[in-house]
């Protein structure tokens, strides 16, 4: 029977009548009543939120922007068309991305009684046959089966492998993940019934804000967003500063191309950032807080928005916070586009309506930030973190990882990789694993050359050191930084000296013209990477000296741009040339000295011939040629003049013989 | 001042300097991109000279000077996308557009931007026509994607 001490553990909760619906989130609290009937109540409403059972069958598709972009749209459309014409009830779920992105979009479905089960590439012609025998309890589409969902209650489904026994899932451990593609983001109650929100009440009924700070810096966490300060630390100089208003920034601002994580938390598991933000603010005693996300993320942006909404409503967001007293109020900020603004100091001048443009520190943001208060800036996936840190303790957290990295890190893998998507895994995982195992390895039988990690600011690891057990230390003693986490890998078809370009050009794009070495230097750095990549064909004048004389310098320009530039975005600028430089020496020099580019990608130095063989004479590629460099009559073999020839390919591409021949 | 302009900023009273950002991008948004006019009427309502809102419009890629066409192109050049070979992709697009990025075509149709990372480096190379993904483009595929918005086109004119 009820106990007298929890009849205060909410407001407005009587203990001795049942709950009203509105009061469902604190019905779940850790101090909630326990009255028989409320409890039994609670424990079927948690059942039927966590899906344990469901009565009817349960549809979900991943609908973030991987599966949209895959064509989910056109599948969720095709099976409401099923389900009403052959007048079946069932629930849609648009559920966000559960991270296998090659495989989108998928379809999970989840019939009474039975383990959900999961199917990829589910486009719209599939469906019919996909609901038609599944409906009949049969399997079918084996080759699009991916795994069934572990549940004690259910029956499993012969043959089809366990979600922990997917060489994917399998050697991941999920904890910022762990709701992601599982549960509806846009349900504030699923959220809770899978734990959401206890974390905040313990910390706001049990926690001072220096008691959060630092259990926090005990934990171990340190900043996902790039640098890797330890987060407790950040906070505590926050907390010292006295001030009548503080603030609290989430960067939402995923710049790095080739990282995603921040997108999939958001649009997958919205509240789980909700309430790392509320705990992180309460912890350094902000009253505000923004969150500062792309613009390029509208599905991100609309998820948000509605999430905050909700959370107002259910007073998890507002005025005097689950009657603590405290108040928070959470303002969307879209940037505009500016890759500078993962820069702290740029990012507030963004928001307070300024060109994105860093500011020399000290004084740090901790003491004169946004609107000269007190400010501290975390990233998604770092906020996404603390809930779970203070829901199941420091020692916890910090049972897993290396000496001095903690907890789990969400890596983006992308380029020439067979299974690309988001992984999360323990730190000190090996990189060999992530790619090889998790990843698939290289797709096609190529061969690996590189991955690159870190975004821009980062760098190349090479084969040589794929043992190396990722953590923010080791990834430096390799050149490399751990950045946000973007894993782009690439295989023998990619050349290092275009890749190096391709981020040059990045930069000195980004470069927010503030300093003249970065400004400056990184455009240098590109006219120096373009001209060895150019044919002798093309230069004229003294190009040619130009480009040894850039070669020698290339080194110290780097040097120079590292120590004299101001940002972070500047001293990073030229690790991309020099990481590459570093292992990829050899390609380099191919370029330079035998003015040949090994990988096939840097065109103008590649020559091009035509196999009589195999050419028929259509004429198409002499039709397509810019520099008129094909001659041949139709239906005889064509030829090229080399002379003439520029190098741009074109001809490769249009060749539907494959009579065109690349050295 | 255009109506639109006049409704946004009604819906900012009393703003300072950090709603400008907002307020252009929801001109932006309505109106399709940032006019002269539109730059001065915020001016007058945030009390800042036109020079600095200027200053803060073209030092964002977001911000555009001259209208969009009915169908906006933006191709990715994301890391992930560049090694599975968006250079190419770009190329195709602008050989079938025959436009530059960042500029129209002469019917107002089409228009083409590069964005840096649209994060579904999942799916590289991606473009992506008036918010809809094309994932795993090739360049050959080009074509007939942009045919498509054509044939569209022409049936909605008869």
């Amino acid at each position: 029977m009820s106990n007298k001490s929890d009849a205060t553990c909410c407001h407005n909760h009587n203990l001795n009548a049942e709950c009203d619906p509105v009061l469902e989130v604190l019905k779940i609290g850790p101090s909630c009543g326990d009255a028989e009937s409320t409890v039994q109540k609670r424990a079927e409403w948690l059942s039927k939120l966590r899906r344990e059972s469901v009565d009817k069958p349960a549809i979900f598709i991943g609908m973030g922007t991987c599966g949209l972009g895959a064509g989910a749209g056109k599948t969720r459309a095709k099976i409401d068309e099923y389900l009403k014409s052959n007048q079946i009830q069932a629930d849609i779920v648009e559920v966000g991305c559960i991270g296998l992105c090659v495989d989108e979009p998928i379809v999970e479905i989840q019939l009474p009684g039975r383990n959900r089960i999961a199917y990829r590439k589910i486009t719209e012609d599939k469906v019919e046959t996909l609901l038609d025998s599944l409906l009949k309890q049969q399997v079918v589409l084996a080759e699009n089966q991916i795994c069934q969902h572990r549940s004690e209650k259910l029956t499993p489904w012969e043959n089809v492998i366990f979600f922990d026994e997917h060489p994917f899932f399998a050697p991941q451990t999920r904890w910022v993940l762990a709701n992601c593609g599982i549960i509806d983001p846009d349900n504030i109650d699923e959220y809770i019934a899978h734990g959401g929100y206890r974390a905040l009440i313990k910390t706001l009924r049990n926690f001072t804000p220096a008691e959060v700070c630092d259990l926090m810096e005990q934990s171990g966490l340190r900043g996902r967003g790039g640098a890797g300060f330890l987060t407790g630390k950040k906070w505590k100089f926050a907390l010292a500063e006295k001030s009548e208003q503080k603030y609290f920034i989430c960067n939402a601002d995923e710049g790095d191309p080739g990282a995603f994580m921040d997108r999939a938390v958001i649009e997958g598991d919205p509240y789980r950032l909700l309430e790392g933000l509320a705990i992180a603010s309460y912890a350094i005693g902000a009253t505000k807080a923004y969150i500062y996300i792309r613009a390029e993320y509208p599905l991100a942006v609309r998820r948000l928005r509605e999430s905050i909404k909700k959370a107002k409503e259910y007073g998890l967001l507002g005025n005097n916070i689950l009657d603590s007293g405290f108040n928070l109020e959470i303002t969307i900020k879209m940037g505009a586009g500016a890759f500078v603004c993962g820069e702290e100091t740029a990012l507030m001048a963004s928001i307070e309506g300024r060109r994105g443009m860093p500011r020399p520190r000290p004084p740090f943001p901790a003491v004169s930030g946004l609107f000269g208060k007190p400010t501290v800036i975390n990233n998604v996936e770092t906020l996404a973190n603390i809930a779970e840190i203070l829901a199941n303790g420091k020692d916890w957290f910090s049972s897993l990882g290396t000496a001095k990295s903690k907890g789990t890190k969400v890596f983006a893998l992308s380029g020439k990789i067979n299974r690309t998507g988001l992984v999360e895994v323990a730190m000190g995982t090996k990189l060999r694993d992530i790619i090889f195992s998790i990843g698939g390895g290289i797709p096609d039988g190529k061969k690996f050359k590189a991955v690159q990690i870190g975004g821009p600011s980062g760098g190349c690891i090479p084969t040589q050191h794929l043992d190396i057990e990722i953590d923010y230390e080791t990834l430096q003693t390799v050149g490399a930084v751990m950045g946000s986490g973007g894993l782009v890998v690439m295989d023998e078809t990619t050349c290092m000296v275009d890749v190096a370009k391709f981020f040059m050009d990045f930069i000195q794009k980004e470069s927010c013209g503030k300093c003249i070495p970065c400004r400056e230097g990184t455009r240098r750095m590109l006219e120096i990477l373009q001209r060895i990549t150019r044919s002798r064909r093309n230069e004229v004048g003294n190009e040619a000296l130009e480009r040894f004389k850039g070669i020698m310098y290339l080194n110290r320009l780097a040097r120079v741009i590292q120590d004299t530039s101001l940002c972070g975005l500047g001293k990073t600028s030229p690790n991309p040339v020099l990481s590459t430089l570093r292992w990829f020496r050899d390609e380099y020099e191919a370029h330079i000295f035998e003015r040949k580019c090994p990988a096939g990608v840097c065109t103008e130095l590649l020559t091009y011939e035509i196999d009589p063989e195999k050419c028929v004479g259509c004429t198409v590629c002499a039709k397509n040629c810019p520099a008129k460099a094909i001659i041949g009559n139709l239906k005889t073999p064509h030829f090229i003049v080399a002379d003439k020839c520029i190098g741009c390919g074109s001809c490769v591409e249009v060749c539907r013989f494959k009579a065109v021949t690349v050295k | 001042m255009s109506i639109v302009v006049e409704t946004i900023l009604s819906n900012h009273p009393q703003a300072k300097r950090d709603s400008l950002i907002p307020i252009l991008q929801e001109v932006q948004e309505m109106e399709g991109f940032i006019s002269r006019e539109a730059i001065a009427s915020i001016g007058k309502h945030l009390n800042l000279p036109t020079s600095k809102i200027y200053g803060v419009a073209t030092f964002y890629n977001q911000f555009r000077f001259q209208n969009v066409g009915k169908y906006h192109v933006m191709v990715c050049r994301g890391t992930a996308c560049h090694v599975k070979g968006s250079a190419k992709v770009l190329e195709a697009v602008k050989r079938e557009l025959k436009i530059e990025p960042g500029t129209t075509s002469r019917d107002g149709l089409f228009s083409l931007e590069i964005v840096a990372c649209m994060g579904a480096c999942g799916l590289a190379p991606v473009i992506s026509i008036n918010g809809e993904f094309f994932a795993g483009v090739e360049p050959d595929k080009i074509k007939g994607i942009l045919n498509a918005y054509r044939r569209k086109e022409s049936e909605n004119v008869k």
